[in-house]
């Protein structure tokens, strides 16, 4: 049985015929894996085992290692400071018939100052494509959590918030409405107390249905940006979608640029922008479909 | 013009049409949206609790006048409970490992017709150093580390890096250094690599630097035990576990006293530069989870550290018989160096042992004291202690310790220079690859691995002349 990563020697060869036939089967494709295989191999992380890739992502000390545990049944040693994870952990978990790997990022408060610790989160949610990134959030500190994910919902549309710490929120007698949370900001939320174990199912069987498809977000945007902003970042959308019309991100990217991120013009001048684009992603197609190509 | 640099300059041309800060104004429009979806799904209860739990401790934990001494109590009740919890499983393991097994491997070895040699090395080499290192590393692991474990679970090691902020400040490092310390404290290579959490280059070489000085796992049993056999001692016995675990606080906070005054050294030379702002939350004080700390500290902290010195101590085992049983003239390879290098040893109120030692002990620090015991026992040639020449034995009784120490010539300044010297020399070899590891450079790594080794050489030599001028 080949593994994927053998597959993917085989698919660089494709002539750009053959390729346009992949696009045509892969966007046909309603439960393909979104994640960008090309960077997520540059990123260090070797996918040939699994089908999805999920990233962990939130403020620090909100119990992003716990939900790791959780979520991977694994006992790696947490504790209660900011800044434990110092290493990317991953690990991995099958639910659905579907493997998954699970890469935990550090904690960060924003993704848009240039600190080592933002980059690396904000680079592996740009460039890596995860299939589905989990926003750790501690439910007692919600408004400023929430922050860092509507920063996370501009750069990816497929996104499950797993609402942390609620037996803390509940002993200081704070009540969320999470059906109305999960309406506003357009995607999966999911209450747990992940040092108990509560709620884990639930994030599971999210983490499943938008990893899948099955589960379509319809992510918040920041809507109340300044007219003026607002005008010249569609301008600029627009004209990046021109040149890059696969571009999962256009508006977030027109956003950065604008803002003068020098990481993000370098790599338009790159080209690694240009792997973004989904029609890059013929490497991550089921077997089955690769075999018919 | 290509597309590219079509859709840069538009980027440029519309970031001047704004005028206005994008930055700014987008990091405003972020924060007015989470309050106004926060607004709509959070009810915050009316009335503020009448007590803050977390608040009053914070007062009291981190406050001006009880944070120090707060933080030393708690230390010295960690090592208290280590000191007084050890003694007798390390003594019931002994028994079993070294009484009962080590004889009847002998027997086996016998029965199989093994050369003496191979006898030697095998079963009085490297089983024993095995041995004893299970035996006097368990039992404090097995409590040391989960202690530490539901303080860090507790969430008051941010507390101490808030307390030593200013302090660190004041050297010119950074205040985060505080947790690789703290980290240390478990493992020098651990602490080495929870550095990560310091963004600046500059502060981050000065906290690798530094961490050698937070006492390892590796060399709290050395402390330990010296300290009990020359501290403890000139107290009353019900005293004297107190007093022991003071000696051993006393050391550790020498150890953060040389870690800031190092830290400042090198941030008026080598690494100039101002400390930088950082903000470090203080999370919530959380009830630790008991079982779970249990399961993981012991399988992801003490069988992991204990099997590191297990590997280590096994081929130690092997060079110390065989330095004890090769002979060159009349004398046995380590009597030779011990000889030689004594006058040295003596200079810094130390001996030829203890330089021996510490030479075959580069690996682990963990091996220290059972290679000083069975090289003391060589070369004061003592009869009816161990078994022979390079057989490490047994320590059920600190006071067997302090019988073979002082036949040995050890006075109460061998011990004190033994612990100043085991806080300061050079870090062991996995921290030592560790550092390069992390910091990519030969430099860094050699000044890490020497600096230390040089401070204690000096610091005990000062000690031992002063301690000659006043108490002799």
């Amino acid at each position: 049985m080949p593994t994927r990563s053998i597959l993917f020697f085989l698919t660089a060869e494709l002539s750009d015929k053959e390729k346009k036939m992949s696009n045509t089967i892969n966007s046909n494709c309603e439960d393909c894996p979104v994640h960008n295989l090309g960077n997520l191999t540059k990123l260090g992380i070797n996918m040939s085992q699994f089908d999805f890739v999920v990233a962990l992502a939130g403020n620090p000390n909100t119990g992003k290692s716990t939900v790791f545990n959780a979520l991977t049944g694994l006992r790696q040693h947490t504790g209660n400071w900011p800044g434990k994870t110092v290493t990317r952990a991953e690990g991995g978990f099958e639910f659905g018939n579907k493997r998954f790997k699970i890469v935990d990022l550090p904690g960060t408060y924003s993704l848009l100052s240039n600190s080592t610790d933002e980059e690396v989160a904000r680079d592996f949610i740009l460039f890596g494509q995860p299939d589905v990134t989990v926003i750790v959030v501690d439910a007692t500190r919600l408004e400023r959590n929430l922050n860092l994910v509507l920063q996370v919902l501009e750069i990816t549309d497929r996104a499950v918030l797993c609402l942390n710490l609620m037996d803390e929120a509940k002993r200081n007698g704070i009540a969320i409405d999470d059906r109305q949370l999960a309406k506003q900001l357009g995607i999966p939320v999911v209450p747990t107390s992940a040092r108990q174990d509560d709620g884990i199912p639930e994030l599971l069987k999210y983490i499943y249905e938008v990893a899948t498809g099955s589960y379509v977000c319809r992510p918040y945007r920041l809507e109340k940006t300044s007219p003026l902003l607002e005008k010249a970042i569609s301008q600029l959308t627009n004209k990046i979608k021109n040149e890059f019309p696969e571009l999962p991100n256009a508006r977030w990217i027109a956003l950065r640029l604008l803002e003068g991120d020098q990481k993000i013009i370098d790599s338009l001048k790159n080209g690694e922008l240009k792997n973004l684009s989904r029609n890059n992603t013929i490497v991550s197609m089921p077997k089955q479909e690769l075999v018919t190509a | 013009m290509t597309n590219k640099e079509s859709i840069l300059s538009t980027a440029n041309a519309l970031r001047w049409e704004i005028g206005e800060n994008i930055h700014d104004s987008l990091v405003e429009s972020i924060y007015k949206e989470a309050q106004s979806i926060t607004s709509n799904v959070v009810k915050t209860p009316a009335e503020k609790a009448r007590f803050n739990f977390d608040v009053t401790l914070d007062r009291i934990l981190t406050s001006r006048w009880l944070g120090f001494p707060l933080m030393f109590l708690m230390l010295a009740v960690v090592f208290w409970l280590t000191v007084e919890g050890a003694n007798v499983p390390s003594a019931m393991i002994a028994a079993v490992l070294v009484d009962t097994v080590h004889p009847w491997l002998r027997e086996i070895f016998a029965a199989l017709n093994s050369p003496w040699w191979l006898t030697g090395i095998m079963v009085d080499g490297v089983w024993l150093a095995m041995a004893w290192v299970v035996s006097v590393m368990l039992p404090p692991m097995a409590i040391f580390f989960p202690l530490f474990t539901l303080l860090e679970d507790f969430g008051y090691l941010p507390r101490v890096a808030f307390n030593m902020d200013a302090l660190f400040k004041k050297a010119g490092a950074h205040g985060k250094q505080a947790l690789s310390l703290t980290m240390g404290f478990g493992c020098n290579a651990a602490g080495v690599v929870a550095t990560r959490i310091i963004d600046s280059p500059r502060e981050r070489l000065i906290a690798i630097i530094t961490n050698n000085f937070s006492l390892c796992n590796g060399r709290w049993p050395t402390q330990i035990l010296i300290a009990s056999v020359f501290f403890g001692a000139l107290v009353p016995a019900h005293l004297a576990g107190i007093v022991t675990a003071g000696a051993v606080v006393g050391v550790a906070v020498l150890g953060i006293a040389f870690t800031l005054i190092v830290s400042w050294g090198l941030s008026k030379t080598i690494l100039k530069g101002e400390a930088s702002a950082f903000s470090l939350e203080l999370p919530p004080y959380r009830p630790p989870r008991i079982l779970q700390t249990l399961y993981t500290s012991l399988i992801d902290r003490t069988l992991i550290v204990l099997w590191r010195a297990i590997v280590f101590a096994a081929p130690a085992g092997a060079v110390i018989w065989l330095v004890s049983n090769i002979h060159i003239g009349d004398l046995s390879i380590a009597e030779q160096f011990i000889n030689w290098s004594n006058p040295f040893g003596i200079l810094l109120g130390l001996n030829g042992v203890i330089l021996l030692a510490y030479i075959i002990a580069i690996p682990a620090n963990e091996i220290v004291i059972p290679t000083v015991l069975m090289l003391t026992v060589l070369s004061a040639k003592l009869s009816g202690v161990g078994d022979g020449a390079g057989v490490m034995f047994e320590l059920d009784e600190t006071n067997a310790v302090a019988n073979v120490l002082q036949a040995g010539g050890w006075t109460f300044l061998t011990g004190l220079n033994l612990m100043l010297f085991s806080l300061l020399h050079n870090p062991c070899s996995t921290t030592i690859y560790t550092i390069y590891k992390e910091t990519k450079s030969v430099k860094w790594t050699t000044i890490a691995s020497i600096l230390p080794v040089v401070m204690g050489i000096v610091i005990c030599f000062f000690v031992a002349q002063l301690y000659r001028l006043i108490i002799q």
